[in-house]
């Protein structure tokens, strides 16, 4: 627990720094603010109360987006539309169901690029090569493809969250796959087990540092996807479209909230992922 | 490692047949233009209208690259700083770690909101995004440097400075340029989706939106193209370094064969 002061002191100099950027970034709107309502006589910390509670400041106070995301999780009804938790879950299911479909595609393609040699060959470069493509460009005509199939919904936001979520686990698996060193797989041969059997007692095992490895970059991934997903498609609700619609009509805390529930909901993922990991790890017997 | 014909063939043979397959199925079953357009019909369409993508590809490259600059070049310096005092380092590491598992791209409305439409929202928003993957990375690359390589270091009297320069620095480049390699694809995505978010009338994000509303599939194909070569060619120019640089390094020695 040598990590917990450090991270909370710079946390708090974080939050500190915050509320001062705040007073230079909103300065002016304040000023105009005052100046068109005639108010001249203002004291220096009427100024400063008054920066830390604007409606549609530039930059919102820590305390501000703390109300807010109060008022929007607990404050509402979680079936309102303005309900964070109702967005919330929304992206949430985009990101568990492409998240699921990233990872299936990701293993399957790792075991078939483990053991068919010509697919290292020929697929692998255009794996690595389809993520130096900006993928989040696809977004918007994914939807719209979908669209045509009367796929609508979740699901072509999921399609997404997958597509940016599959690599990740592809690579990690691939490496993890083969992290049995020859000597172990000759002890294999020399038992003449078949490929099938290898696999499943020897590289899958072999595996599994590497798999929630690549399972903790690939549920960040997925969330990502789903959030840009809804941007592009933005009527069917999401904390992405709560982003968007925050951004049309000015609403700086709304988007920050947004934000920050985003951050909220990807740090419970990997931390689950991560528990899981830890509980795999004393199980198998390769914790530290 | 030498680049043999044989490992560039099967790739390129495996893309061709895709390609061909796909124009196959496209006019085979006749699939509509607006589904699916034909690799032929996205070709034409690209040397159709070259103008309209230069000014989209310099409009967006334009911010891309400032902020991988601005962002790498600000992780590394932070990097180097933390690294002297611990304790900022047990402090900034843990939410480095979690702030690159969150999605930073949702701060391009207000990066919009702060720098205005044009190309400098975009940067900003590369920067927030390829300051922490370098960071991470830059800090672990410091610490790489072995016990007694570092000893050595000692037993000549070298300075602080000296051992950072001759050593530590030379035995982070691998994971600098892991970082630079994330950070060139990283940088593509930040600036594409923060034109979602309001743009001049212009860049590749802004021409994939409205091109889709106005049902141009082959013009979103075309775009994508571009922005795929872009890309990979970012990537392919940062590996290259990397292994003009780094060519000591285990993973580029020839493997007895």
């Amino acid at each position: 627990m040598k990590h917990v002061l450090p991270v909370a002191i710079v946390v708090a100099a974080i939050i500190a720094l915050w509320y001062v950027a705040c007073l230079f970034m909103n300065a002016q709107l304040q000023r105009d603010l005052f100046a068109n309502s005639g108010n001249t006589t203002y004291s220096a910390s009427d100024f400063v109360t008054a920066e830390w509670s604007m409606e549609r400041p530039k930059l919102p106070a820590p305390h501000q987006i703390v109300a807010e995301l109060d008022h929007t999780i607990f404050g509402m009804d979680p079936s309102s539309k303005r309900s964070l938790v109702y967005h919330a879950s929304i992206t949430l299911q985009e990101t568990l169901l492409g998240f699921a479909i990233g990872s299936a595609l990701g293993i399957l393609l790792a075991v078939l690029v483990v053991h068919l040699r010509g697919l290292d060959k020929s697929l692998m470069p255009w794996i690595v090569a389809s993520q130096t493509i900006p993928i989040i460009a696809l977004a918007p005509m994914i939807v719209v493809i979908l669209n045509q199939f009367d796929i609508t919904g979740v699901l072509p936001k999921a399609v997404i969250a997958a597509y940016l979520s599959f690599f990740p686990v592809t690579v990690g698996m691939v490496k993890g796959l083969r992290s049995p060193d020859p000597l172990q797989l000759d002890l294999m041969r020399t038992y003449s087990a078949t490929r099938t059997q290898t696999f499943f007692k020897l590289r899958a095992p072999a595996s599994a540092p590497f798999f929630f490895a690549s399972m903790k970059v690939a549920v960040a991934a997925a969330l990502v996807g789903a959030v840009v997903a809804e941007v592009t498609k933005s009527e069917d609700g999401g904390l992405g479209a709560r982003l968007l619609a925050g951004s049309y009509y000015g609403q700086t805390v709304q988007i920050w909230a947004a934000l920050f529930a985003a951050a909220i909901c990807s740090a419970a993922l990997v931390a689950i992922v991560g528990l899981v990991d830890r509980a795999t790890a004393r199980r198998m017997g390769y914790a530290r | 490692m030498k680049f043999r014909a044989a490992n560039l063939a099967a790739p390129t043979l495996f893309g061709l047949g895709v390609l061909l397959l796909w124009e196959a199925i496209v006019r085979g079953f006749n699939v509509p233009r607006i589904i699916l357009p034909a690799p032929s019909a996205i070709i034409s369409r690209l040397v159709y209208s070259v103008p309209t993508l230069a000014a989209d590809f310099a409009q967006t490259v334009q911010g891309v690259l400032a902020g991988y600059a601005i962002g790498c070049a600000a992780g590394l310096i932070v990097a180097i700083l933390i690294d002297r005092t611990p304790f900022l380092q047990r402090g900034l590491l843990p939410l480095g770690n979690l702030v690159s598992a969150l999605p930073i791209v949702g701060v391009a409305p207000i990066m919009v909101m702060w720098f205005g439409f044009d190309w400098q929202s975009k940067a900003a928003v590369v920067v927030v995004m390829t300051f922490f993957p370098m960071l991470v990375n830059a800090v672990a690359g410091l610490a790489s440097a072995g016990p007694m390589e570092r000893d050595l270091m000692k037993t000549y009297g070298a300075t602080y400075g000296q051992t950072l320069t001759k050593l530590r620095l030379p035995s982070a480049l691998p994971f600098i340029f892991n970082a630079l390699k994330i950070n060139s694809t990283l940088a593509m995505i930040g600036a594409i989706v923060a034109e979602f978010f309001g743009t001049p009338v212009v860049g590749m994000g802004f021409r994939i939106n409205t091109e889709v509303g106005r049902m141009n599939i082959d013009m979103v194909w075309a775009t994508i193209v571009v922005a795929a070569v872009t890309g990979s060619l970012f990537y392919g120019v940062v590996a290259l370094i990397e292994r003009q640089v780094t060519f000591w390094h285990a993973s580029y020695r020839q493997r007895p064969a």
